[in-house]
C-alpha cells in the first residue's frame, strides 16, 4: 500500500513538473536581502524582514484578491515560466563594513541575481558599492540619504522619496500651517550623525533656509546615547515652534521621556520616521506624546482594499500592523520582482534594463507614492509623502488635506 | 539655573555608572581579572526588572532586589562554572573567556527577548521633583542616590567587615589567606556575585528611565572600563569618583560643546589623565 501511494506520487508530482521542465526555466530567482537583524536597529530589521517575506509570498503565490498589484494574481513570475522568488537574508549589523562584506559573499558565492537594502543610509552606501563593482542591480527600499544616488551608479535604483523629497513635504506642510493661522518663528533639527540623520537634516537646513524658516538650532549626537537632558535643555532654551526629530528607535523614546521629564513641549514635535515608525515607539510614548507628528507613504486605508488586506498578511505573520519603513521595503521589493519579471531573465544586464523602464502607476502600488519611475540616477522621481499624527495609540492621516482622513491637532497635547 | 540642571542630571547619571563600575574593579582587585561581560550583566538586569514588573507586577523594590538576587547568582554561577576553570589557562584564554561569554549572554537576549527595543512601564517610581526650578525625574533621583549609597556599602564591606578583610586577603596574597583559614574559592565567587548584582541592581535602576535593547550592554561596558580604569583599577571609591566625573564632563560637554563631542571630551581626557597617571585616580602605583 504504502509502495503503491509513494508511485502514485511520483506520477503526480512527474506530471506537475513537466511543463516546468519543457520550458527549462523555472529555476529560483536569487535576491540577496540586507538588513541590520542585530544591534541598534533590529526590530526596525527585523520588521522590514517580514514584510519582504510576505512581499516574496504575494509574487509566489497566487493572490487574485490583491490583482492590481502586478504578480500578485498569479503564482511565480510568468515571463520566466511561474518561477519562484528565493530571498537570502543578512545580517550586517549596522555596521557599514559587515554590510560591504556580506555584499561581496551573496554576489560572489551565493551568487544572487538581484540585491535589496539595506536601512541604515551608511550601511546602503557600501552595499551599493560593491553591487555597482560586480553589476549586480539593487533596489534601496528605504535610505533616505541623499547621494545614495548620487554617485553616477548604473545599478542602483531607488524606489522611497529621499531627503529632499521629505524637507519639501515639511516646508509645504509649515506654509500650510502658516496660511492657517499658525505660528512657525523657528524650528529645531534634532539628529543622529550617521549619513541618515546628517544627509536628511541638511536637506532639511537647505529648504528651510530657501522657503525663510529660521532654525533655531540644530543638534547632531550619537543613537547610542544613554542620556540627552542636555539636548532637551538647549532646545527649552531656544524656544522653537516645531522640533523635528531625524532619529532611531532608543533614542526617539528616551528624547520624548525626557522632555516629560524636564517638562519641556514644544507646540509640534515631526518626527522623520525611522525611530517614530517603530513598533517599540507608540506604546513607550503614547500616554505622554499625544499629537506628535510623523511621516508615512504607508496607509492601512478602509477595511477591504488592496493596503488593508496586505496589512492582514503581515498581522497574521507577525501579530503587528505593518510600519512606514517596512513597508517601503515591501513596495522596493515587489518593485524589483516586477522588473526581473519583465527582463524575462535572470541575466544582470537584462534586469538593470528591465529596471531602468520601471513605469509602475499609483493604483499598482501598495504606498502612497505618485508612480514608480527611476530618473538616470535611479532614483524614483514619483516618490512622496503623508504625514501623519499620533491620536490615543494610533497614527491617523492629517496632511495633505484632500488625503487626510482625521483633523490636525496643534499645538500637541503631548502628556497634558 | 540650566548649569544646575545640567550638573544635577550628570551626577545622578555618573553615581549609576559608578555602581555598575564598581563592580567591575573588585574583580580586577580580587583576581586580576578583566570581565568584559560586565556591560551584558548590567543588560540582564535590566531585563530581570522588566520580567518583575510585567509578570509580577512587583514595584521598584521588588525589581530592585529581584535583579541583584538573580545576578549575583548568575555571578557565583559564571565562577564556579567558567572563571574557576580559565583561571588555570593562559592570560588570553582567561580575557577570551569573559568576551565570549559576553557575547553568549547577548545573543541569548537576543533569542529570548527579541531584538525590539524595550522600556519599563510607568511604576511608582514615575514623575518629576521640581526642586527650586531644577527639575529631577523621580526615578533618576532614586536610581543615582541608591546608587550612591550602594557604592558607598560596598566600599564600607570591603573596608569595615570581616567579610571584607577575607576579600582583601585573598587578594592580596591568596595562599598566605589560605594559611590564615580563608577559603579563597569562596571569597573569588562571593566577589563574582557581589560584582554583578551591583552590575544587576544598576540595570534595574538605569531600566526605570531608559528604554533598552540587547545591545545595550556593549555602551554600558565600555563605560565601565572608562570609569575603572580612571578611577584606577581596583578601587571602589575611585570608581566611584570617576563615574561622578565621568556623568559630569558627559552633561557639560554634552550642554556647551553638543552631543557629538562629549564622548571625544571623555576620552580625550581620559588619554589625558593615564599620560600623566597610569595608575588611575586612586589605584596603586
Amino acid at each position: 500500500m504504502r509502495k503503491q501511494r509513494g508511485l502514485a506520487a511520483c506520477l503526480v508530482a512527474g506530471f506537475a513538473l513537466a511543463p516546468a521542465f519543457a520550458a527549462q526555466a523555472a529555476e529560483p530567482v536569487k535576491v540577496g536581502i540586507l538588513f541590520p537583524l542585530t544591534g541598534n536597529a533590529a526590530a526596525a530589521g527585523q520588521a522590514s524582514k517580514a514584510a519582504v517575506e510576505v512581499a516574496a509570498e504575494i509574487v509566489n503565490g497566487a493572490h487574485p484578491e490583491l490583482a492590481n498589484i502586478p504578480l500578485a494574481k498569479d503564482a511565480g513570475l510568468p515571463n520566466l515560466g511561474g518561477a519562484k522568488l528565493e530571498l537570502t537574508f543578512i545580517d550586517h549589523q549596522g555596521n557599514p563594513s559587515v554590510a560591504q562584506q556580506q555584499a561581496l559573499r551573496l554576489i560572489t558565492q551565493d551568487k544572487v541575481h538581484a540585491l535589496l537594502g539595506a536601512y541604515q543610509s551608511s550601511c546602503t552606501f557600501t552595499v551599493t558599492a560593491a553591487a555597482e563593482r560586480y553589476g549586480i542591480p539593487i533596489m534601496v527600499g528605504d535610505s533616505a540619504a541623499l547621494n545614495i544616488t548620487q554617485r553616477g551608479f548604473k545599478w542602483t535604483f531607488r524606489a522611497t522619496p529621499i531627503a529632499t523629497d521629505y524637507a519639501a513635504t515639511y516646508m509645504r506642510f509649515f506654509d500650510d500651517m502658516k496660511k492657517a493661522g499658525r505660528q512657525i518663528r523657528s524650528i529645531a533639527v534634532v539628529n543622529e550623525n550617521t549619513d541618515y540623520g546628517t544627509s536628511v537634516a541638511d536637506a532639511v537646513e537647505a529648504a528651510a533656509k530657501q522657503n525663510n524658516v529660521p532654525v533655531a538650532i540644530r543638534i547632531p549626537y550619537s543613537a547610542s546615547t544613554t542620556d540627552v537632558s542636555a539636548q532637551v535643555l538647549q532646545l527649552k532654551e531656544k524656544q522653537p515652534d516645531v522640533v523635528i526629530f531625524i532619529s532611531y528607535t532608543a533614542d526617539s523614546i528616551l528624547y520624548i521621556r525626557t522632555m516629560k521629564n524636564l517638562d519641556y513641549l514644544p507646540p509640534m514635535t515631526l518626527g522623520d520616521d525611522s525611530g517614530f515608525s517603530d513598533p517599540s515607539f507608540v506604546p513607550a510614548i503614547s500616554d505622554i506624546g499625544q499629537g506628535l507628528m510623523n511621516r508615512s507613504a504607508w496607509d492601512v486605508g478602509k477595511p477591504g482594499s488592496t493596503t488593508a488586506k496586505i496589512n492582514e498578511m503581515y498581522k497574521a505573520k507577525t501579530g503587528r500592523e505593518l510600519d512606514d519603513t517596512s513597508a517601503r521595503n515591501m513596495q522596493g521589493f515587489l518593485a524589483l520582482a516586477d522588473a526581473i519579471n519583465r527582463a524575462g531573465s535572470t541575466e544582470p544586464g537584462k534586469i538593470q534594463a528591465a529596471l531602468k523602464a520601471t513605469d509602475l502607476k499609483p493604483e499598482q502600488l501598495m504606498m502612497g507614492y505618485r508612480g514608480i519611475k527611476f530618473d538616470e540616477t535611479g532614483q524614483n522621481v514619483l516618490a512622496s509623502t503623508y504625514l501623519i499624527q499620533l491620536k490615543g495609540k494610533e497614527y491617523a492621516l492629517v496632511w495633505p488635506q484632500q488625503a487626510a482622513t482625521a483633523p490636525l491637532e496643534w499645538p500637541m497635547k503631548g502628556w497634558k | 539655573m540650566l548649569l544646575l540642571q545640567v550638573i544635577v542630571g550628570g551626577l545622578l547619571l555618573g553615581a549609576i555608572y559608578a555602581l555598575f563600575s564598581s563592580g567591575l574593579t573588585l574583580i580586577w582587585g580580587m583576581m586580576n581579572f578583566i570581565n568584559f561581560a560586565h556591560g551584558e550583566f548590567v543588560m540582564l538586569g535590566m531585563y530581570v526588572a522588566l520580567l518583575v514588573v510585567t509578570w509580577l507586577a512587583g514595584g521598584p523594590a521588588a525589581f530592585g532586589f529581584a535583579a541583584a538576587f538573580a545576578l549575583f547568582v548568575l555571578g557565583v554561577a559564571v565562577y564556579a562554572g567558567l572563571i574557576r576553570h580559565v583561571m588555570r589557562g593562559p592570560m588570553l584564554a582567561q580575557i577570551l573567556s569573559t568576551f565570549g561569554l559576553a557575547l553568549l549572554l547577548r545573543y541569548t537576549a537576543f533569542f529570548i527577548f527579541s531584538a525590539n527595543v524595550v522600556s519599563l512601564p510607568p511604576t511608582a517610581l514615575s514623575g518629576t521633583i521640581d526642586a527650586g526650578g531644577i527639575l529631577v525625574s523621580l526615578p533618576q533621583l532614586v536610581a543615582g542616590v541608591t546608587a550612591a549609597l550602594l557604592t558607598l556599602a560596598m566600599h564600607l564591606l570591603l573596608t569595615r567587615t570581616t567579610v571584607g578583610s577575607q576579600l582583601l586577603a585573598v587578594a592580596e596574597d591568596r595562599s598566605a589567606a589560605m594559611l590564615m583559614g580563608i577559603r579563597p574559592d569562596r571569597m573569588q565567587a562571593l566577589a563574582w556575585g557581589l560584582a554583578a548584582a551591583s552590575a544587576g541592581i544598576a540595570g534595574a535602576l538605569m531600566a526605570t528611565s531608559y528604554p533598552w535593547s540587547p545591545s545595550v550592554g556593549e555602551t554600558f561596558g565600555l563605560t565601565a572600563f572608562v570609569v575603572v580604569t580612571l578611577g584606577g583599577f581596583g578601587s571602589v571609591p575611585g570608581a566611584m569618583y570617576a563615574g561622578l566625573i565621568v556623568g559630569l564632563i558627559q552633561s557639560l560637554s554634552a550642554y556647551y560643546l553638543g552631543p557629538i563631542y562629549k564622548d571625544v571630551v571623555v576620552y580625550g581626557l581620559f588619554v589625558a589623565l593615564l599620560w600623566l597617571r597610569p595608575q588611575g585616580l586612586m589605584g596603586k602605583a
